[in-house]
């Protein structure tokens, strides 16, 4: 690793490669691949949040004549439960066939239960009516405190509680339990002279993406299957949908589209395989596509959570004890992000004493997915809540507290490994100089801060760099690039390789065109695939270098390679790219570099964010008036971006933090479902987010990488709940702090 | 002699929050804790992550393990 090299394109602020065909509405999405015979398919949804079904009958939509195909739970194999890990973590095979189309219960309003494939989009979503669906309707369980009662009614009989000393006799919604310690909590607060208790809650949120999901499939039964669709990862698509349908991998393409937004939501299925299965059984090729509503109701959201965080420190500042209970809303079916909620809560401190106990709880909403950082900005909102309440109590400023007692190289995490060099007093020290900080306040102002912490990933990345006879080259990549990781591809070749990024094309290939790449998500594509693309480059050197040595009859250790050239060190003469690929046919035939790498070394991310709002105390709205995002990238690879992630985390956890939540009825049916009702932050409604990029290089990463994806999305919820806090003197320790709830808390602390 | 430090998932399966184990690499160290513990299944061991003296390595199968290193055994992170 060179900390201090100076760098050609690494740092630059190049054109994107995607984004001519982004602007001018080129770029193929997920609902733009349409096929010769191609039909529509569109699902039959609950009407109920919980309800068992007695009987399906088909029979008057199989018999019409524009119908095609219909398919139930029935129509796919029996699989059986096992995990795989994919997103948030451990997807249960069992449970996601019983998601993308439901078997004898329906978990959540809008779950999938049936589809159907017909002649146009119309005629599809009318012969829905057509199927007769007798329920058994169920009391449901939207809370989790109500879903964690014993007397709760059950959404699933045969669910055991996890993570227990003693195997339960009796089911439960309360899928498991995780314990982490470290220390002894009860001597840490014993010597506290200060404790905050409080207990935090945090609502149903979407990731917001734009594209709906959306699919185009051709079922082949004696040759090879393919899927288009929108997804974060394609080969794990693929992975999935052969256990579902149970078919060989050998036997199904999938092509990944451009990605208009994911966060996390796209890396598991909902109509790929049903889509798959009515192409299947009417022998042509079938689309669908969500509709908002559906993307709302059916897709999985982030999960909500309800915690009590303790915290108790010395007079000096000087924490003692961290204990948190973190429950969160799994949804239907098993599977919250709780595991790393639990190990990312209290990372940013350097505390002797850590106790943290996290349960997973089955509630009668879609299924949970991963969403940006899953489980940290929940775990972290209410950890940073209490930091910040009690450098209140102790009269610590809370830039200074949080020095104190900052995680640094060499803490020991409450998960287990002791931190390598990692950059969160830098970032903290970029708060206290930030101009922000040291701007006064306004009438009816507040001001908050908050700290944030994610582990981001390495993982399985194949790169081959295929270089043409004009030596320009194609970088071949297994990463769906949802977040401008094609530009920073382009310039970690450009710098291995010595030639401008002008020269070089980065190309996101489907399964069949490249080994296996890990699903984009954890931060790691610029890191992990990144690590890929900087070793295949160097394969191509290597060859470069022994065509050029074959052209002038030297041995490979006479050529020196420098900006793109090889130079023979006893004559001088030199060789560009060009030149050797141009005669590459001569010395052996084209050149192609390779690597294939499952990467380690992920260097972990903090940050810290400052936000500025105030208050309309006589309507409860909350304005944003400035906000300065601050995090350690290791080393920006093309800065435009960097800057794009935190301001875009800083956005989604803004919103978040003061107008999201998914708002139900009694009887488990979402209100708002759409973007006119579940209010994200327009761009009209926020500041310029000021961002500070902090370099502490990683050195398992040849340019020093971190990854930056998700980080930025875990200070807000904090720093916002915090400054709204200041502004109208009372803890606002549930979010969203939307108008209503803002006014209650002020009319109720008047 | 290696330092395991098991996750709250694994003490439930070792009765115990760590053990040392002589192994050289990982592989040699799984055989020996699946030797020592009747309950440990290799799938439960293969579902965690594996951090060996600081760094966290997705699939260790061939990793070296030094031989005063420190093994955790960690819940798998896979990300948004």
């Amino acid at each position: 690793m060179s900390e201090s090299q100076e760098y050609k394109y690494i740092g630059q602020r190049t054109i994107r490669p995607d984004g001519f065909d982004k602007v001018t509405g080129r770029a193929d999405f997920g609902a733009d691949l349409s096929l010769p015979g191609m039909i529509w398919g569109k699902i039959l949804r609950s009407p109920h949040a919980h309800a068992r079904i007695k009987n399906i009958d088909t029979s008057k939509a199989e018999a019409h004549p524009d119908v095609m195909a219909v398919v139930t739970h029935q129509d796919f194999p029996a699989v059986s439960a096992g995990g795989f890990a994919v997103g948030e973590g451990q997807v249960d095979f069992k449970d996601l066939s019983r998601n993308v189309l439901a078997d004898d219960k329906v978990l959540y309003h809008g779950h999938a239960i049936a589809a159907i494939a017909a002649k146009s989009e119309a005629a599809a979503e009318a012969a829905l009516s057509l199927i007769e669906i007798d329920f058994d309707v169920l009391m449901p369980v939207l809370d989790i405190a109500e879903a964690m009662k014993p007397d709760s009614p059950l959404l699933h009989d045969d669910l055991f509680t996890q993570g227990l000393a003693e195997q339960p006799e009796k089911a439960s919604n309360i899928a498991s339990r995780m314990e982490l310690k470290k220390g002894d909590v009860d001597a840490g607060f014993a010597a506290a002279d200060v404790v905050v208790e409080r207990d935090f809650s945090t609502p149903t949120v979407h990731q917001g993406y734009i594209e709906p999901h959306a699919t185009t499939v051709r079922y082949d039964e004696d040759g090879q299957s393919m899927v288009w669709c929108s997804t974060q990862g394609h080969f794990d698509v693929r992975a999935i949908i052969s256990t579902l349908l149970s078919m060989d991998l050998s036997k199904l393409k999938v092509v990944a589209s451009e990605i208009g937004g994911g966060f996390g939501a796209k890396t598991t299925v909902y109509l790929e395989p049903v889509a798959l299965m009515l192409s299947k059984k009417s022998g042509r090729p079938v689309k669908m596509a969500m509709t908002r509503d559906e993307v709302f109701r059916a897709s999985g959201p982030g999960s909500a959570t309800r915690s009590r965080v303790k915290i108790g420190a010395t007079k000096d500042g000087t924490i003692t004890a961290m204990q948190a209970q973190l429950n969160y809303a799994a949804g239907a079916f098993k599977g919250s992000p709780m595991g790393p909620g639990c190990m990312t809560a209290f990372t940013p401190y350097d505390v002797e004493n850590m106790y943290v106990e996290g349960y997973d709880v089955v509630v009668n909403k879609p299924k949970a997915a991963a969403y940006r950082a899953p489980g940290a900005p929940q775990a972290e909102f209410a950890a940073e809540m209490a930091v910040n309440e009690l450098a209140d109590k102790l009269g610590i400023d809370p830039i200074e507290f949080r020095l104190q007692n900052a995680a640094k190289e060499g803490t020991q995490t409450i998960y287990g490994p002791q931190l390598k060099v990692v950059g969160l007093v830098e970032c903290l020290e970029a708060a206290k100089n930030s101009p922000q900080y040291k701007q006064a306040l306004a009438e009816n102002q507040g001001r908050g801060l908050a700290a944030g912490f994610w582990f981001n990933i390495g993982g399985q990345s194949s790169v081959v760099i295929n270089m043409k006879p004009d030596g320009t080259g194609t970088i071949v990549e297994g990463s769906p690039d949802i977040g401008g990781s094609r530009a920073s591809m382009q310039m970690m070749a450009a710098e291995t390789l010595g030639i401008d990024t002008s020269r070089l094309t980065p190309v996101v290939a489907d399964t069949e065109h490249i080994a296996y790449s890990a699903t984009t998500g954890g931060s790691r594509t610029t890191f992990a695939t990144g690590m890929a693309v900087i070793e295949a480059a160097e394969d191509v050197v290597r060859q470069l270098k022994e065509r050029a040595a074959a052209v002038w009859n030297v041995t490979v250790e006479q050529i020196d390679w420098a900006d793109g050239v090889a130079t023979n060190v006893a004559s001088g003469d030199k060789l560009s790219v060009a030149d050797i690929c141009e005669t590459a046919d001569k010395t052996g035939g084209q050149v192609s570099g390779r690597a294939n790498i499952n990467a380690r070394g992920a260097g972990p991310s903090f940050a810290v964010h400052l936000c500025d709002v105030e208050v309309d105390k006589e309507t409860g709205k909350t304005g944003v008036v400035r906000y300065t995002a601050i995090q350690d990238a290791g080393k920006a690879i093309h800065p435009s971006y960097v800057e794009g992630q935190y301001q875009g985390g800083a956005v989604q956890g803004i919103g978040w933090a003061l107008n999201e939540e998914y708002v139900y009825s009694e009887d488990g049916v979402m209100e708002n479902a759409g973007f006119l009702d579940y209010r994200i932050p327009l761009s009209s409604d926020l500041p310029m987010i000021e961002t500070v990029i902090v370099e502490v290089p990683n050195s398992f990463h040849p340019f020093g990488v971190r990854g930056v994806g998700e980080t930025g999305i875990i200070p807000p919820l904090a720093a916002v709940a915090t400054a709204v806090s200041d502004a109208i003197g009372v803890r606002m320790g549930d979010l969203p702090c939307s108008p209503p709830k803002v006014l209650k808390a002020i009319q109720d602390a008047s | 002699m290696a330092k395991v430090i098991f996750s709250s998932e694994l003490q439930l399966l070792t009765g115990e929050d760590s053990v040392s184990i002589a192994a050289t690499n990982y592989r040699d160290l799984v055989a020996e804790l699946l030797l020592r513990y009747k309950k440990l299944s290799e799938g439960e061991i293969l579902k965690m992550a594996v951090a060996i003296d600081g760094e966290v390595i997705p699939d260790p199968l061939l990793e070296p393990v030094p031989s005063n290193g420190e093994v955790h055994f960690l819940y798998r992170i896979s990300g948004g």
